[in-house]
């Protein structure tokens, strides 16, 4: 198996993980039509199981706990969300300190491998249904750290994107815009990363294994 | 029995009004919070989102018993308490089990939401958990000071520990009222009321960006939904002790909710400007000026007599 991190060559797709890609998921930085994992083998539901369930995606979308872990630069872009100027609780966005009281985990920026084991663990923790933020392009082709030796290139081999934000980094009114993005999604039942990451796990924990050499998590650390 | 069913119907109905006026409190404090600070804030009824979102997730981690009874004591104090105390002065429809028990089973459950979270909530094993429960626990034990020896000067100027008795011994007129009666008591009891409601400068057991959440950071979905609710009970119960114990009780329904909520916003608008004490530094404060104006509110009742 290729090593996918410290190649000389990292534009190179075929230096990525060679482990059989399971279907509805993407290999690389996805295509606009590919952004949504897993969204187009959902079986369709009795009309009664349909309305509880457009029920209780408002009140999910309505009430996003943001888990409050900067991974990155980007994280300096967060801060004026709950300020005077940009206020996200207009819609009901607030930060939540603990992962088993949030919903969303923002990954803001670069994640070098050291913290993406941390990243992990934080969004396993986390209570289903859950979604995950890529900010910056950092996380979706590596961005500035293409060819740094100890990031991560594509966030969405290691864990469930349901919203990338493009921009080096994207401004706070940027990060609004996906906020909005994502709570439409969910109110359509499409972001279902979460279940897509259950479905796969074995799939992810290859591709976290590969570039996490000292791996001693459990295999799913509830 | 059949005498009871009435009782215990106007009961519940008495509680879930209580139990929604407390997210209504919440919503208007989050939004005057937002307003304070210069920003909109979430609409009103984010706390009612908030609890159905709660409901419809899945826990998905385990403790042990004791970790999942901890909700369970704290939202039964509260509910407990506000079960106690009678809300309107003469409407024996909406004065729950109060002709039961006495001011001092009150201060006992008052106790018993806090002591049973603690021992739940110890269970979670994070760190945070234990530090939040240690400070809260030593705030109680200095707040409960002033505030009881307040209690002490009410009771002995009713002469009786039934808070029915209490509030009888307030009616005619403004000026009966144990507020004006002895003020001593009362500024004793509602600065030691900051310390109950732990809004900033006593903010200590879930302090924002120190420790943040403190004692239910493991806590989740269905069961942190359920501290919610006995929160909310709770905080409308402490009003309403405090309105019978110094405001001469509430004559009619809108009474209440006008009283209940000057009270509340009371240590809310304190909580806007103050930043927060140390844990010692707390303790200190109520063990100084608000434990003397209790002294004094005892003085003052057996010197008045």
């Amino acid at each position: 198996m290729k090593k996918f991190n410290g190649t000389d060559k990292p534009w190179d797709l075929t230096s990525l993980p060679t482990t059989e890609v399971p279907k509805g998921s993407v290999p690389h930085a996805p295509t606009d039509d590919q952004c949504f994992l897993g969204s187009e083998n959902i079986p369709e539901a009795p009309k009664l199981q349909e309305a509880v369930a457009t029920i209780k995606n408002w009140f999910r979308a309505s009430s996003l706990n943001v888990l409050a872990f900067g991974t990155g630069c980007g994280a300096i872009e967060l801060r004026p969300l709950s300020t005077s100027r940009f206020d996200m609780s207009r819609f009901g966005i607030t930060g939540a300190p603990t992962p088993r009281q949030s919903n969303v985990f923002i990954i803001s920026g670069y994640l070098s491998t050291k913290t993406l084991k941390r990243a992990i663990r934080s969004y396993e923790q986390m209570p289903n249904p859950k979604w995950v933020v890529a900010l910056g392009s950092c996380t979706i082709n590596g961005g500035m750290y293409w060819d740094s030796y100890n990031t991560i290139k594509v966030l969405d081999l290691y864990m469930p994107v349901d919203v990338y934000i493009s921009g080096c980094m994207p401004r706070p009114e940027a990060l609004l815009a996906g906020f909005d993005y994502l709570m439409t999604d969910i109110k359509k039942g499409e972001a279902n990363g979460w279940h897509h990451y259950l479905e796969n796990l074995n799939w992810y924990r290859e591709n976290q294994k590969q570039v996490i050499n000292d791996w001693d998590l459990p295999e799913y650390s509830w | 029995m059949m005498e009871l069913l009435p009782k215990i119907g106007w009961t519940m109905l008495s509680l879930f009004v209580a139990i929604n006026y407390g997210f209504i409190i919440n919503g208007v404090i989050r939004k005057v919070m937002a307003r304070i600070q210069g920003r909109f804030g979430p609409p009103l009824w984010q706390p009612y989102i908030d609890i159905g979102k709660l409901l419809f997730q899945r826990n998905s981690v385990s403790h042990g018993i004791m970790f999942w009874l901890g909700p369970v004591f704290r939202s039964v104090g509260g509910i407990g308490v506000f079960l106690l105390i009678p809300v309107v002065v003469g409407e024996p429809r909406l004065a729950g089990f109060s002709d039961t028990g006495d001011l001092l089973l009150v201060l006992y459950f008052m106790a018993f939401g806090s002591l049973g979270m603690a021992l739940g909530a110890g269970e979670g094993g994070h760190p945070h958990s234990p530090i939040g429960i240690s400070r809260g626990l030593s705030q109680m034990t200095a707040y409960e000071l002033p505030f009881v020896l307040s209690l002490i000067a009410v009771v002995a100027h009713a002469g009786s520990f039934d808070i029915n008795a209490i509030i009888a011994s307030q009616q005619g007129g403004v000026l009966h009222w144990n507020m004006f009666a002895n003020p001593f008591a009362f500024v004793a009891a509602f600065i030691a009321l900051l310390g109950m409601n732990m809004y900033a400068p006593f903010n200590i057991v879930g302090a924002p960006t120190e420790i943040p959440v403190g004692p239910a950071t493991e806590y989740q979905n269905t069961y942190f939904s359920l501290m919610m609710i006995g929160r909310a009970a709770f905080a409308i119960a402490k009003m309403v002790l405090y309105i019978n114990l110094f405001l001469g009780g509430a004559s009619s329904i809108l009474d209440a909710v006008i009283k209940i909520f000057v009270i509340y916003f009371w240590t809310v608008f304190v909580g806007a400007v103050f930043p927060r004490f140390r844990t010692e530094q707390s303790v200190q404060f109520f063990l100084r000026w608000p434990t003397a104006f209790g002294v004094a509110g005892v003085a003052l009742t057996f010197w008045v007599r």
